[in-house]
């Protein structure tokens, strides 16, 4: 059983009206197939009505979903051979992200993804997928290593943020997102980065430097929480769903904004309805971003990447 | 010109500066928070904002970091009047940098350009917190990358003073990519072979911390800076325990290897113009 968002309750209860309906029908001679088409044609509106509609809002609380698929869903899902690789050798492993190598189509890939736990017992392993320093290094030990094996890098952004604890301050927090920001520049291989969930702030930004950018259609991207951002601009955590629309955090705002490539199409419903329609959803674009990306030469990778990133931001200048 | 940013009026004309008023803002005398004495405002920024009894290091605004550290007449400011717009449609976005315009005499957060640091020509960026608090929007990460940029194409030394308190949140999500953009820009001036010096002042803090700031050949502070990538009341949250005193402080982040030193304001000038002609082309003659 799916855990149910407010905002479909309409939904789930007419489709339990209609299963209650068929079984009865089973059960006895009654023929209420009339009944139940009509039903169903009013649960195809209401459906309409509630999906293709999601508010920003809407979008923020199923990008959080707790059975929405991971990095760990799509690495099965799309990829064969994949082995995990641990550690950043300076400190620890940190498993709020995952990293390794692997095969996309026969082609040889570096994945590097945040990774979400799916019950409390895993969340806590993973710090609820909110990546210490060590995991900013691991994840940047392996894009390096793909740089070397001229692999191009896959990355999977899903997390709240990088952990605000007093560890990750002395660790050096700051440095490690920074460094992988610059890093990632100069990467000679093309890095292809997917926001499948959450992707909060500089902790989704420190794997998130790509040739191509997109966005599964109810993932987020944001400078802050829309809670943070209604704390801290109107002194009121409960205007979070207002926040949620002002700051722009949608994959329709970023495609506006001229942030992010694509918008990935996701299951009515959301990509935890189905993990396998959501992964091929995913692999198209893929496949179209690492094929376009593969004929470029270094030189133009870099500069396009440059290009990208340049381009990114709105300003004018002061009439004399 | 130096001349240009501190006398002409004329240079900031569409907007109603106050720069001739600068020199008392907030009145003729100063608390100090470090060791609560009172004195002049004068008797402050004669000793570049350092407390002459105790050490506390006020802020400087942009002006009296550049006109600190640069000869005189040798600065030429770049991007002077870009602005910021309000591509969110946030609301009361344009009022509120209107009136830190007219506060500061700045148009943002940033100022950029070269001068001579003894005689080294220098491209320069220093961040202003009374503008924004210093906070990263379009226009911050534009002036910034811009200036790396063109460090690089004139192969000039790029020294970087931030102050700031992280994303400008009225720019959402554009704010946080002037990270991205920064840092690319960085990773050109390093592949490049370029000097990049970061001094961080009071306050260097989120997205601020966790890019450009961090990322020079060399990273300094001021001493007391506050330094740090989340907010303090953010983590005695999650944590749930009291945070030392001294956490996130410049002497923190040097204690826990974060930092290649913390400068005393007073020997900043020497210090830069020391690394500056240690990496000077034929710096061995000189
Ligand atoms: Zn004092």
């Amino acid at each position: 059983m799916k855990q149910v968002l407010d905002f479909e309750k309409p939904v789930v209860e007419l489709r339990g009206k209609i299963e209650e309906l068929k079984r009865l029908t089973e059960d006895s001679e009654m023929d209420l197939s009339q009944e139940i088409e009509t039903l169903e044609q009013r649960l195809e509106n209401l459906e309409e009505d509630v999906y293709d509609r999601l508010t920003p809002w809407n979008r923020v609380q199923l990008a959080r979903h707790p059975e929405r698929p991971t990095t760990l869903d799509y690495i099965q899902a799309m990829f064969t051979d994949f082995i995990e690789l641990h550690g950043d050798r300076l400190y620890g492993d940190d498993e709020a992200i995952v990293a390794g190598i692997a095969k996309y189509k026969g082609m040889p890939v570096t994945i590097v993804g945040h990774q979400r736990g799916k019950d409390t017992k895993e969340n806590l392993r993973r710090n609820f997928g909110m990546p210490h320093p060590e995991g900013y290094r691991k994840a940047l030990r392996m894009m390096k290593q793909a740089d070397k094996f001229n692999r191009p890098i896959v990355c999977f952004i899903d997390t709240k943020g990088a952990y605000p604890g007093k560890a990750a301050e002395e660790r050096g927090q700051s440095e490690a997102i920074a460094r992988n920001l610059m890093e990632m520049a100069g990467l000679e291989v093309p890095v292809v980065c997917i926001v499948i969930g959450e992707g909060g702030s500089g902790g989704a930004l420190a794997l998130g430097v790509g040739d191509h950018i997109h966005m599964l259609e109810n993932s987020t991207y944001s400078v802050i929480s829309p809670e943070g951002a209604a704390a801290l601009l109107w002194k009121d955590s409960n205007l979070a769903q207002h926040a949620a629309e002002t700051m722009k955090i949608t994959s329709y705002d970023l495609k506006k904004l001229g942030i992010i490539d694509t918008v990935i199409t996701e299951i009515r419903g959301g990509a935890h309805r189905d993990i396998e329609a959501q992964a091929a959803n995913i692999d198209k674009v893929l496949q179209k971003s690492l094929e376009s990306l593969k004929k470029l030469g270094k030189d133009e990778l870099l500069e396009a990447r440059w290009k990208k990133y340049k381009q990114i931001g709105d300003y004018t200048d002061l009439p004399l | 010109m130096l001349k240009d940013i501190f006398n002409k009026k004329r240079k900031y004309a569409s907007i109603p500066s106050q720069e001739g008023k600068q020199e008392v803002p907030e009145g003729v005398m100063q608390k100090c928070p470090g060791c609560h004495k009172i004195y002049y405002r004068k008797e402050l920024e004669r000793n570049l904002n350092v407390c002459p009894h105790c050490g506390y290091h006020h802020q400087q605004n942009a002006f009296e970091r550049i006109k600190s550290l640069v000869e005189e007449d040798s600065f030429e400011e770049w991007d002077k009047y870009m602005v910021s717009t309000n591509p969110l449609g946030f609301p009361e976005y344009e009022a509120k940098l209107e009136k830190d315009r007219q506060k500061s005499g700045l148009n943002e957060a940033v100022v950029t350009g070269k001068g001579m640091i003894g005689n080294n020509e220098t491209a320069i960026a220093v961040m202003d917190a009374r503008f924004r608090m210093g906070s990263m929007g379009s226009v911050v990460g534009e002036k910034i990358a811009n200036a790396i940029e063109q460090a690089r194409k004139e192969k000039l030394p790029f020294i970087i003073f931030t102050a700031s308190g992280g994303a400008r949140m009225q720019e959402g999500v554009l704010s946080l990519m002037q990270m991205t953009k920064t840092s690319v820009a960085i990773q050109r001036l390093h592949a490049d072979g370029g000097l990049m010096i970061s001094v961080m002042t009071h306050p260097t803090t989120g997205g601020v911390s966790a890019s450009f700031a961090s990322l020079g050949d060399f990273n300094f502070a001021e001493p007391g800076a506050l330094i740090g990538f989340a907010g303090r009341r953010i983590i005695e949250q999650t944590i749930r325990e009291k945070l030392p005193d001294d956490f996130q402080t410049a002497e923190f982040l040097l204690k826990h290897g974060q930092l290649d030193g913390v400068i005393h304001r007073h020997d900043l000038k020497n210090k830069l113009a020391t690394i500056l002609n240690i990496h000077k082309p034929g710096g061995e003659n000189s």
